[in-house]
């Protein structure tokens, strides 16, 4: 089984619904957040191990490089420039296809391993943590998140707390789901983007249902929407300062007693989603 | 001159804070929402858009099923999964497909071609105050959102009279390209954090990545009174990195109303937080001095 968690953007509770859910459930926790990962500061994982991300960055050797203008052709990502003495690699362009290798006639260009970021594999209570972290004035995130994507586990039940916004990044998370998890808050900005992650995710034909976080007396404005589009309120969490507190120092919402009885309720109806879902696969 | 917004991660207030300044400033400044995969600032304020754009940000392969021989070089290459055995013939994983050329550089049968992808649209709007927004919506799920910023960001500087007014941009979330592409040349910077342990370390990192491209940063602290302590230890930490912090924003439930009923915070006389707001705005237009 896995669960993707989005949110049409971030700050709306996605971190805290993954977190505390995976930790109600008892299942792996995958943070694809690579850019701000918080993951980490809620579950607290132990013996965790870290290791290097890298893409293959080319490199030219001048000597055999005949200025053919081949290999700049051929980057789509202007990763390559050729000032007329020789080729310029902007390292950070670079996408690590290795096109430019492979059309090169002469042979002049190699790859070394670069390094983008980290991922980190360890465990918390009784499940594994996988997550990782960009580099920073690193641009590009995707290599790491399919990174952490290959580490998983075959067959493992886990949720994954995928990165803010609908891009190309969330779709590498949601890509393969049982179920997604679409947290929003009651505002006009919250549905806004909330709709935008719902196209995303129909788009890839995967069952979803809609938490919303901050609740407040403005509810309606998301229950309206969900009851138009046939989408299921798993639960709402609401707005207290005694929970922004527990947040701000960085422990798990469910250590109070109120909102834990919130979690075991949207943990039984997710469960039933998610059996619905395969089911019916 | 420019001036960013940034905050690390979404939901620290960034929005409240644009909009706030951008209902202040009226027609003196010009508004870039680089927020390209929820652009919301529009929400706010009524406007027309008066031009929009289609936009590509990125290639995807196609294959050829009567061209392809099925040797399958072409999956050995690709460094992105985004190759399968089809019934036919090797096919292309749209999704997957970062359209670096890989493929087409082996295909010894030329069966695969590049195309552009339509992966959203500029558009640019004149709000009710007679300013104007430079905005766009990426499409979901699509590439290329730092390629549509600098294309949204360039839009800005080519109005009438931009090299004369303040150019007010919301910068994206995160710390990778997007906002790399919203912050590259900016002269002024506000971060907007939060007093949450998961807020500062956001706060550190973003704050790294606008040193390296030399945007001269303030920090405003949304909600300090959540946690107060947590807010002393960021501005320790803003102190020992000389950092200016412009003003400390009070929890405030005036903005779930503003929210909901979307209009700048500051036009709710009644809100503690709408004051800091404005006291915030004339420190940082002192600071810029304009
Ligand atoms: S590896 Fe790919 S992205 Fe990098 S320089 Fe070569 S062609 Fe461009
Ligand atoms: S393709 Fe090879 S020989 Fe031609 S310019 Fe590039 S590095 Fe030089």
């Amino acid at each position: 089984m896995k669960i993707a968690v989005l949110s049409g953007k971030g700050g709306t509770g996605k971190t805290t619904v993954s977190t505390n859910l995976a930790y109600a459930m008892g299942i792996d926790y995958v943070d694809f957040d690579v850019e701000e990962p918080n993951g980490h500061i809620f579950l607290k994982p132990r013996d965790l191990k870290e290791s290097d991300v890298n893409i293959m960055t080319p490199v030219i050797d001048q000597d055999r490089c005949t200025l053919c203008n081949i290999c700049v052709e051929t980057c789509q990502f202007n990763a390559l420039v050729n000032t007329g003495k020789r080729i310029l690699v902007f390292e950070d362009l670079c996408h690590g296809c290795g096109a430019c290798s492979l059309a090169c006639p002469e042979k002049a260009i190699s790859e070394y391993p670069r390094k983008i970021g980290v991922l980190f594999e360890g465990t918390y209570e009784k499940a594994d943590f996988f997550s990782g972290r960009m580099a920073l004035n690193e641009p590009m995130a995707g290599p790491i998140i399919s990174e952490i994507k290959r580490r998983i586990p075959k067959g493992r039940d886990h949720i994954v707390d995928c990165s803010p916004g609908t891009s190309c990044n969330v779709v590498k998370g949601v890509d393969g789901a049982d179920y997604a998890i679409m947290v929003t808050e009651p505002s006009v900005f919250g549905l806004h983007d909330l709709k935008l992650a719902v196209e995303l995710v129909e788009e890839m034909d995967i069952p979803m249902g809609i938490i919303i976080n901050r609740s407040n007396e403005y509810d309606p404005l998301i229950e309206d929407y969900a009851k138009d589009s046939n989408l299921r309120i798993l639960g709402k969490i609401p707005f207290s300062k005694a929970a922004a507190k527990i947040y701000s120092e960085g422990k798990l919402l469910i250590e109070e007693p109120a909102i834990k009885e919130i979690f075991e309720g949207i943990k039984k109806q997710v469960l039933e989603e998610v059996d619905h879902a395969i089911s019916h696969s | 001159m420019q001036l960013v917004i940034l905050s690390g991660k979404g939901g620290t207030g960034k929005t409240t804070l644009v909009s706030s300044f951008a209902h202040l400033s009226g027609r003196d400044t010009i508004k870039v929402d680089c927020d390209v995969d929820a652009s919301n600032l529009h929400l706010m304020f009524e406007g027309r858009d008066v031009d929009k754009r289609p936009f590509s940000g990125s290639k995807k392969a196609i294959i050829d099923p009567e061209a392809c021989i099925n040797c399958g070089r072409c999956q050995a290459v690709c460094r992105f999964d985004a190759i399968e055995q089809g019934e036919k013939s090797y096919q292309v994983i749209e999704r997957s497909c970062e359209g670096c050329n890989a493929c087409r550089v082996v295909c010894p049968a030329d069966a695969i071609r590049l195309e552009e992808e339509d992966s959203g649209e500029m558009i640019m709007t004149i709000l009710k105050d007679d300013s104007y927004l430079s905005r766009a919506n990426l499409f979901p799920g699509a590439d290329g959102s730092g390629k549509l910023i600098s294309e949204i960001r360039k839009a800005s500087l080519e109005l009438e009279n931009a090299r004369e007014k303040l150019i007010i941009i919301d910068g994206s979330p995160g710390i990778g390209c997007p906002v790399m592409s919203s912050i590259t040349g900016v002269e002024y910077g506000i971060i907007v954090t939060e007093p949450t342990q998961s807020g500062f370390e956001d706060f550190k990192r973003i704050y790294e990545v606008a040193r390296h491209f030399r945007v001269k940063s303030y920090v405003v602290i949304n909600k300090f009174d959540l946690n107060p302590a947590m807010s002393d230890q960021i501005e320790e930490y803003c102190r020992s990195k000389e950092l200016k912090v412009l003003g400390k924003i009070p929890y405030d439930p005036v903005v779930n109303q503003s929210n909901f009923e979307s209009k700048p915070l500051v036009v709710y006389n009644e809100s503690i937080a709408g004051d800091e707001i404005k006291k915030i705005w004339d420190s940082i237009k002192s600071e810029m001095g304009v």
